[in-house]
This record gives structure tokens, C-alpha cells and sequence, in this order.
């Protein structure tokens, strides 16, 4: 568990947190620029100082009254924004650079296994980091950040600096640090793309304030935040590769509120995939539809309605007892079906984005 | 012409050689935290002491000399701690041009320092801090491999510098063989004594050393080669 209070004053800008991060998978920090993410990360690292603050990693205190940990003394990995490898070292001595400078019997990251979470193989003797994509250049920031062994990775919009081939070329290899890293990640993105695809936990920054914080699935299906009422608004089911049917180039996802069918995925059946579903992507029905080429309908009760602008209300809805779905119609489709908390609807699937 | 250089030339010249030696590595020991403190600082002090340091730039020798003399003699600040410290006085010795000369050259290293250092963003001491360096670790590791080309720089005009001082050793160490006479101050003596044969060698022979050093510096360290 890391807890992090930190209030830092700035002129124009203040931040005011106090938060807990579980000690597994990657915490968002979410946010509209300006929000702080940054800057809670930087007081989180060290690099910035604040008078009042207080951070404990895993029972260790790194900032607490008096006591303030130097950055170089912190157990932390930081992947910056721009890659910031050193132009004047190899890839293998980027990649080293850290890993030289912590205990050997702190080093629980071997350099074997970065090349591979990473695909660093064929970069290693790469003399210019400068000659590298951006992709490249992230990746082997980021395995350099792991050598260090840290108990706490921290990440700045890792990929805020890539153009798009980029982001699709690094996001496979994050998501297998994902699943691979026993360590807590922070993340840090103003994207909720990334965010749905990454994440496990969810910290909302408005202005320098905590607005919300929670699991994915928990923070984004609050009707109350700015998330539900965007436009990409919508949550994420978790779900397992049941069966693929060759003939109609469809697979079936299985999780504990129902099916999905999806386009044919190039996944083993067994596989644990993130499903994206799209609050504008679910319409309602109060009786089981018959006769629709919507093939996705699932059992659903609505836990909560909100009219998110004039015209358009976002609903809550529960699948089963773990799964939650948003659901945006209009007022009059809401006002005609007589849609009221605790009814039992049905939900009608239109896409499905599959993340992961 | 038979001779090319008397011993007494090639006194100087080893006199010269030696001094700006030991003056860059003085000048790039103390050059070197004095630029790294100009470059990150947000002081308040950062102004004064910049300009201390460029005065030599447009000061005449004679009156940096003089007032070097003044500090170094029996009643100066200089003279009164090296007698202090049984050191004797510091005028007229090779100890005390080393001193001058560092004081003068100063700011020919210490400005291409700095300027390498300023480029260096903090980003990359950050990266540095977060990888487990501490500052001075990351000043070895980070900051002198990406001055190279400064670190060069400042090197070749210091040494060059030092070479063609004329009035600061001539006010300070007078003109003594084998101690003071460096070889400008050599030349002035040929001229004097009508030696121009001499005289004619030993500007040769500088005119061609400092062509050749800005050779070098001009075709090794072009600037806005680094990104």
C-alpha cells in the first residue's frame, strides 16, 4: 500500500491529495491538464519538494515531516513524457545505467527479462538512442526505469509524445508489463483510451483535487464525474475466451453477467480479454427483444439516471453481481419506456472494442 | 640565419609551456564548479559574480597586474596569506604567475563551461536522480560526457590564453630567466635589444601555434553540431 498526501502551492495552481494505491497493478491518474497528475508524481519521486507531505511506500517512510528521501535514494522507476534517454550512451548502457548503481541483492530485475517484455533484442547495440523511433525510445526507458528494481514505477503519459503507429506499437508491450509486474504502477494520462486498456484503479484530478478514486469499473460508472458524461464514456468487462466459430468468424466471451459475441479474436480460448463497451454503443429494452440483429443482450437493472445534457440521460446498469455497463438515450426514449432505478431491463449491445 | 632559437628561447618556451599547463588544469578544477554554479543557479548573486569573472575581458592587463601586485606584495590580502603560511611572498615567482594567469584566464574557460552546461536540460539530471545518481555521480556520468565539446573549448583558448599573456606577467613576475620570462615577455626583450632575427622566430612560432589551435578547435568542435 502507498499512501501519498502532498499539498504544494504554486501561483495559479494548488494540489491538495491525499491518496492510497493498492500495491498491485497500475493505479490512472486521470485527469485534464492542469489537474496536478504531474505534479503528484514528481512529489511522489522526489522531484519536486514539498513543505507539507507525507509518502509511505510499502512502510517505508519517503516523506514525512522533517525526513525527505533525495530522489536518487528513492526506490522509484520514472518514465518521463520524452524518452530522456542519454544521447551520449548505448542502448545496452541506457539500459544499464541504473541497474549499476543499485545493490546487487536489490536487483530483482534481470536484464534478460526487460529484453523480453520489451522486445529490446535487436535494439540492444544500437550505439544512437537519437536514431531510434519514439516507440523504441519509450520501450527502452521504460526497461531502463525497470532494471532499477523499483517498488513503485511511475509513469508521465508515457505516450502522449508518440504519434499513433507509435501508441499501437508500445501499448502491446505495456500490457504485458501489466500481467508480468508484481509491482505498483502509476500512470498518468489524460487519455481514457489508454487509461480503459491499462489500468486497474482509478484516481480522478480536477484543479489539484482528488474527485474520485476507485477500481476502473467503479470510478468510471459514476454518473456523478466528468468521465461518464464524455463522449468515449463507457466501462470495461473483463472477460474469458469461451469459443470461436470459424463459420461466422465470431468469438464468444464468457464472464459471470453473460456472453459476448465479437469478431473473431486471434486469442487461445482460456485468455482473459478487456472488453470496452461504450455508454452510446447500449440501448434498452424492457422486454426481450425478438427479432433484431443486435446478437449482445444482456440481463440488466438500472442502478442509477442522471440527464447529462438536455435531451440525453446516462444510465447505470448492473450485469450480474460484478459487471457494470453505462448507457446513454434520450430523455423521451427514457420518459416513453418509464425507465426508473431498480428496473429490470435489458441492455442491447451494439459494439464492442476489444482492448487487450 | 644558423640559429633558429638561443637557449634562452627555448628557456622560455618551456617556461611558457609549462605555466599555461599548469594553469588550465588550475583554471579547469575551480572553472568548472564556478560554471556549473553559474549555469544552474537562480541567485540573486549569479550577476556579480559573473561579471568578476568576465572582467578580465575588458580590463587591461596592466591593471588586472597591478592590482594582483597590490594583493600579492607585503600589505595585500594575497601577501599576507602565503606569509602567513611561510610561503614567502608570491610576486616575481612562477607561483605567483600561475595565480595571476588563473585569475585572468578565467573567464575563457569558464564562459564556454557554462554554456555547455545551460544546454544541458534538467530533464536528463532528473533522469539521472530517478536512475539511482546522486548529483555528483550524475555531474561525472551525465553532465562532462554531453560538455565535451565546451570541455574542449574551454581547454584550448585557456591554454592559448595563458600563452599569449603579456602585461599580467610582466607586472607580476617581471622579467626573470628561467622563472618569469615567459616567451611574449622574451620577444619584447629581442625587440628591445634590436634582436629582430630572434624575434621574428619566436612570433613565427606563435603566430603558428595559435593558428594551429584555432584549427583545431574550429575543425573538431563546430558549433551546432550537437543537437
Amino acid at each position: 500500500m502507498i499512501h501519498a498526501r502532498f499539498n504544494l502551492a504554486y501561483p495559479g495552481f494548488a494540489l491538495q491529495t491525499d491518496i492510497q494505491v493498492p500495491s498491485r497493478g497500475i493505479t490512472a491518474l486521470f485527469g485534464p491538464s492542469g489537474s496536478g497528475k504531474t505534479a503528484l508524481l514528481r512529489c511522489i519521486a522526489g522531484l519536486e519538494r514539498t513543505q507539507d507531505g507525507l509518502l509511505r511506500v510499502h512502510g517505508e517512510v519517503w516523506q514525512e515531516g522533517a525526513i525527505f528521501l533525495p530522489v536518487h535514494r528513492r526506490r522509484v522507476g520514472y518514465v518521463f513524457q520524452e524518452a530522456s534517454l542519454f544521447p551520449h550512451l548505448s542502448v545496452r548502457r541506457n539500459l544499464e545505467y541504473g541497474l549499476q548503481r543499485i545493490p546487487q541483492t536489490e536487483r530483482k530485475v534481470r536484464l534478460e527479462q526487460v529484453k523480453e517484455w520489451l522486445g529490446l533484442e535487436k535494439l540492444m547495440d544500437r550505439s544512437d538512442p537519437a536514431g531510434l523511433s519514439g516507440g523504441e525510445r519509450q520501450r527502452v526507458a521504460v526497461g531502463r526505469a525497470l532494471l532499477t528494481s523499483p517498488r513503485l514505477l511511475l509513469m508521465d503519459e508515457p505516450l502522449t509524445a508518440l504519434d499513433s503507429a507509435g501508441k499501437q506499437e508500445i501499448l502491446p508491450y505495456l500490457e504485458r508489463l501489466h500481467r508480468e509486474l508484481e509491482i505498483p504502477v502509476l500512470y498518468v494520462s489524460h487519455a481514457l483510451d489508454e487509461v480503459v486498456r491499462l489500468a486497474d484503479h482509478l484516481v480522478m484530478l480536477e484543479q489539484g483535487r482528488v474527485i474520485a478514486s476507485g477500481t476502473l469499473n467503479e470510478t468510471l460508472s459514476r454518473l456523478d464525474l466528468p468521465t461518464a458524461h464524455q463522449d468515449d464514456s463507457g466501462t470495461v468487462i473483463e472477460a474469458k475466451v469461451a469459443e470461436h466459430d470459424v463459420i461466422y468468424h465470431l468469438t464468444r466471451l464468457d464472464f459471470s453477467g453473460g456472453t459476448l459475441w465479437v469478431s473473431k479474436l486471434e486469442r487461445a480460448t482460456g485468455e482473459i480479454v478487456r472488453a470496452r463497451v461504450l455508454a452510446r454503443d447500449v440501448s434498452i429494452a424492457t422486454d426481450s427483444p425478438l427479432g433484431t440483429s443486435i446478437s449482445n443482450i444482456l440481463a440488466a437493472r438500472i442502478t442509477d439516471i442522471r440527464e447529462q445534457e438536455p435531451g440525453r440521460v446516462n444510465l447505470r446498469l448492473a450485469i450480474g453481481n460484478e459487471h457494470v455497463l453505462l448507457s446513454r438515450i434520450t430523455r423521451r426514449s427514457c420518459d416513453q419506456l418509464g425507465l426508473a432505478v431498480g428496473m429490470d431491463v435489458f441492455a442491447q449491445v451494439k459494439s464492442v472494442a476489444l482492448t487487450a | 640565419m644558423d640559429i633558429s632559437f638561443s637557449e634562452a628561447d627555448l628557456s622560455a618556451i618551456w617556461l611558457t609551456v609549462k605555466l599555461a599547463t599548469v594553469v588550465t588544469l588550475v583554471l579547469l578544477l575551480i572553472g568548472t564548479p564556478i560554471a556549473w554554479w553559474l549555469a544552474r543557479t537562480r541567485s540573486w548573486w549569479k550577476g556579480p559574480v559573473g561579471a568578476v569573472v568576465a572582467l578580465p575581458i575588458v580590463l587591461p592587463p596592466t591593471v588586472i597586474g597591478f592590482y594582483l601586485l597590490m594583493a600579492m606584495g607585503p600589505d595585500g590580502p594575497l601577501g599576507w596569506i602565503t606569509q602567513s603560511l611561510g610561503l614567502g611572498l608570491l610576486s616575481f615567482t612562477f607561483a605567483g604567475l600561475v595565480v595571476a594567469s588563473v585569475f585572468y584566464s578565467l573567464p575563457f574557460v569558464v564562459q564556454p563551461l557554462q554554456n555547455a552546461f545551460e544546454n544541458i536540460p534538467e530533464r536528463m539530471l532528473e533522469t539521472a536522480a530517478t536512475l539511482r545518481a546522486s548529483a555528483l555521480d550524475s555531474f561525472f556520468s551525465v553532465v562532462l560526457p554531453l560538455s565535451k565539446p565546451g570541455l574542449l573549448t574551454a581547454t584550448v583558448l585557456g591554454f592559448a590564453h595563458t600563452v599569449g599573456e603579456f602585461g599580467v606577467v610582466l607586472m607580476i613576475g617581471g622579467n626573470i630567466p628561467d622563472r618569469t620570462r615567459v616567451v611574449s615577455v622574451q620577444i619584447y626583450d629581442h625587440v628591445e635589444a634590436m634582436e629582430y632575427a630572434h624575434a621574428h622566430w619566436l612570433s613565427a612560432a606563435m603566430v603558428l601555434f595559435a593558428f594551429v589551435v584555432l584549427l583545431v578547435l574550429y575543425t573538431f568542435n563546430p558549433t551546432g553540431k550537437r543537437k
